[in-house]
């Protein structure tokens, strides 16, 4: 071929601090994470955590890199969970079989059933994908209670972990020893999802996701491209799914249904589909709203569903888009014009947030408490629900929190232009 | 038909195409040969059918009838991709890129077939030096080396026309064709990407339309007029600019709008 240039190319070197330190970082938290939360909550809390990340992370494969939108995701982890359940009752084969090799059976399992859906699903992207993953997850979740022997009816099955054959004389009793196992099999999936995301057939999903006709005139079918991308999720789903059944030793209908399904789209979307590490934000910030904020009030499901909708409507790019945007700022060495805005707009704007989410709860508490029962506490502070007293102040501040957010809005638009904006001399 | 196997060194040749959207006869039976290492230009009025023969051939749409071979190969039945593994590779008249990824992943997704790594999911592509030297050689050809890592779809249109242009000949198929590659381009640009195309055609086969009859005579080795569907005239640049059906139907106009 011609050249018109003989230049050296930019290639990147294998291992660099920039692509490592994010994994050595993860290593060393994950690692030291239980020292420092070390109540058996917090344990059970980061282990449903991890189990979640690996989730949100195989789901994303789909939604992110792939451009699908699946409506029927959780059985795939459900299916391959129930298998990892089944194998903890072969009661032979399981005294032989190390308790942290159980969950390549769930990715086994999770990969053929995508193959076996993927055969017919991945024919389009779009919307006929997305119907045919409602309809194959509401099937799945019906068969619960019709193909009892293998889905166990409604009280699902449970099964033992303990019996599987001791691993360096570790019989997985404790807490403490399941998290290590999560722990490790989240770090090994996650690097495996990185890395796949890095193939040729990784990057291909990204190039079908944005122009699938394009990349049939490159050689590529875009139908074998997303059936791949799907059967890679499905292992890892049913990764997480064999995960799940080693940390509750029971699986139900609840693992395959849709309102499971919805919540991985959330969890997911409010993180950030467009950045690998995206999910693993939504997760961790899902979870801890759900078991945090869930004991703190039985509205947590309320303010989750505001945050999605504020998510979709104002960043659609998620918290990990959040955090990106600063890219920018950083590389133009600006981020400083921000920090005053932001403090002048955060600070009222928590205030404001906080304020509203009180006049519910009031409300919520004065509609919906027993009769009676006239105290209510938040914020560390306790007061009758049906006071006045009470609804002025609650209401004070949400106005007075949204009136000083719109009021300082305009001065962070203009900071964020600012700081987007290269100072003179310098090039973009 | 006749015995289509070895039917000679045609790279491409058309037989009795045909096309109907609906009721409406948009391709009316051509036939047509090109060469192996040809430059064939299409030209013919807008609506004329051109970007619809690009689409029958490339598999985009089936044919209504008749046959297309690719060096000898009928290809009815193919998929756009399977005719694309079989060395042809196009461009789109309206820009048809990959917005949300960088400039290079652009380049370097069109040459990951062709370089042999099909669907694997054991190699790196980063660690692939070949992949990143020759994605960024032709980001040097095509002048985009400083918008590497932009979104191309933030390109301006001229550039978005370049990357087009980059990623229809990266695979390096032997039977390129490109649809109107210098539409909306200043006339430095159009001298550019016209370089450019003569470069990277170099002992290949092209098939292009194109509006800018400067760029028609001067790249083309034969030229074929489409009108309402139909080829009225194939030649040498000057048989058809001295063909009388041509000037009444066509180029008279075209070439009086040069003035
Ligand atoms: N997919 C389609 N469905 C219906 N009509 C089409 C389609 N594609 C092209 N046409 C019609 O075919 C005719 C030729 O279009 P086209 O091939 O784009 O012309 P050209 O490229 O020569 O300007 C036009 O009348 C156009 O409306
Ligand atoms: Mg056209």
């Amino acid at each position: 071929m011609t050249d018109l240039t003989q230049k050296t190319a930019h290639v990147p070197p294998a291992v660099t601090l920039g692509n490592t330190l994010p994994w050595i970082l993860s290593i060393a938290f994950l690692a030291i994470a239980p020292q420092i939360f070390s109540s058996n909550s917090a344990i059970t809390i980061m282990n449903q955590m991890g189990i979640t990340i690996v989730f949100a992370l195989a789901y994303n494969m789909l939604l992110g890199q792939g451009g699908m939108l699946s409506f029927g995701h959780a059985v795939y982890m459900g299916v391959g969970g129930f298998a990892c359940v089944h194998i903890m009752n072969m009661e032979t084969f399981f005294s032989y079989l190390p308790l942290p090799f159980l969950p390549i059976f769930g990715g086994v399992v999770g990969m053929l059933l995508a193959v076996i859906v993927g055969s017919f699903s991945t024919r389009r992207a779009g919307t006929v994908f997305a119907m045919i993953s409602l309809g194959v997850g509401e099937l799945i979740a019906a068969c619960s209670v019709i193909i009892v022997v293998f889905f166990g009816g409604e009280e699902g099955i449970s099964g033992d972990r303990t019996y599987g054959m001791p691993f360096f004389g570790i019989e997985f009793l404790q807490h403490i020893e399941v998290y290590y196992l999560t722990a490790f099999w989240l770090l090994l999936s996650a690097f495996l999802m990185f890395m796949f995301s890095r193939t040729p057939v990784g990057r291909m999903a990204n190039a079908v996701r944005d122009n699938p006709e394009r990349a049939e005139f490159l050689g590529y079918s875009s139908r074998w491209v997303r059936f791949y991308s799907f059967v890679a999720s499905g292992f890892f789903c049913g990764i997480a799914g064999g995960l799940f059944a080693i940390n509750y030793e029971i699986l139900t209908e609840e693992n395959l249904n849709l309102a499971t399904s919805g919540g991985i789209l959330l969890m997911t979307f409010l993180g950030g589909a467009g950045f690998f590490f995206g999910p693993v934000i939504g997760a961790v910030v899902f979870i801890l709203l759900q078991t945090v904020l869930g004991l703190q009030t039985d509205l947590w499901a309320l303010y989750v569903g505001a945050l999605f909708l504020a998510t979709v409507m104002f960043f659609p790019g998620g918290f990990a888009g959040l955090l990106m945007m600063h890219v920018t700022p950083i590389r133009l060495g600006k981020m400083h014009v921000l920090y005053v805005p932001y403090l002048k707009t955060f600070i009222p704007g928590i205030l404001a947030v906080l304020g509203i989410c009180s006049v519910i709860e009031i409300v919520f508490h004065a509609r919906h408490a027993p009769l009676g029962d006239e105290d209510m506490t938040i914020f560390w502070t306790t007061f009758n629900s049906h006071s006045i007293v009470a609804w002025i102040v609650a209401i004070a501040i949400a106005v007075i929190g949204v009136w000083l957010t719109k009021k300082a809005a305009p001065g962070l638009v203009e900071a964020w232009h600012e700081a987007n904006t290269p100072d003179k001399g310098a090039s973009a | 038909m006749n015995a289509m196997t070895k039917t000679g060194v045609a790279a491409l040749k058309l037989d009795d195409l045909r096309k109907n959207f609906g009721k409406s006869e948009i391709i009316r039976g051509i036939d047509l040969e090109i060469g192996d290492g040809e430059r064939h230009a299409v030209i013919g009025p807008n609506g004329a059918g051109k970007s619809t023969l690009f689409n029958l051939i490339t598999g985009r749409f089936p044919p209504t009838s008749g046959k297309v071979y690719l060096h000898g190969q009928d290809l009815a039945g193919k998929a756009p991709y399977e005719i694309n593994r079989m060395g042809l590779s196009r461009s789109f008249q309206i820009t048809n890129i990959f917005p949300k990824m960088t400039v290079f992943e652009n380049v370097r997704c069109s040459l990951l077939w062709s370089e042999g790594y099909r669907y694997s999911f054991w190699n790196i592509v980063n660690r692939a030096q070949h992949l990143t030297e020759e994605a960024d050689r032709i980001l040097e050809q095509i002048n985009l080396t400083e918008r590497r890592e932009l979104p191309a779809g933030v390109l301006s249109y001229a550039e978005q026309r370049a990357l087009e242009i980059g990623i229809t000949m990266a695979g390096g198929a032997d039977v390129i064709m490109l649809d109107e590659p210098t539409a909306g381009m200043s006339h430095s640009e159009t001298d550019y990407i016209v370089d450019l195309i003569r470069k990277v055609t170099e002992k290949k086969t092209l098939i292009m339309v194109e509006h800018d009859m400067g760029v028609v005579f001067g790249l083309a080795d034969r030229i074929s007029v489409l009108v309402y569907g139909e080829i009225i005239a194939t030649g040498k640049p000057e048989e058809v600019r001295a063909n009388a059906r041509v000037q009444e139907a066509y180029l008279g106009a075209a070439l009086e709008a040069e003035h």
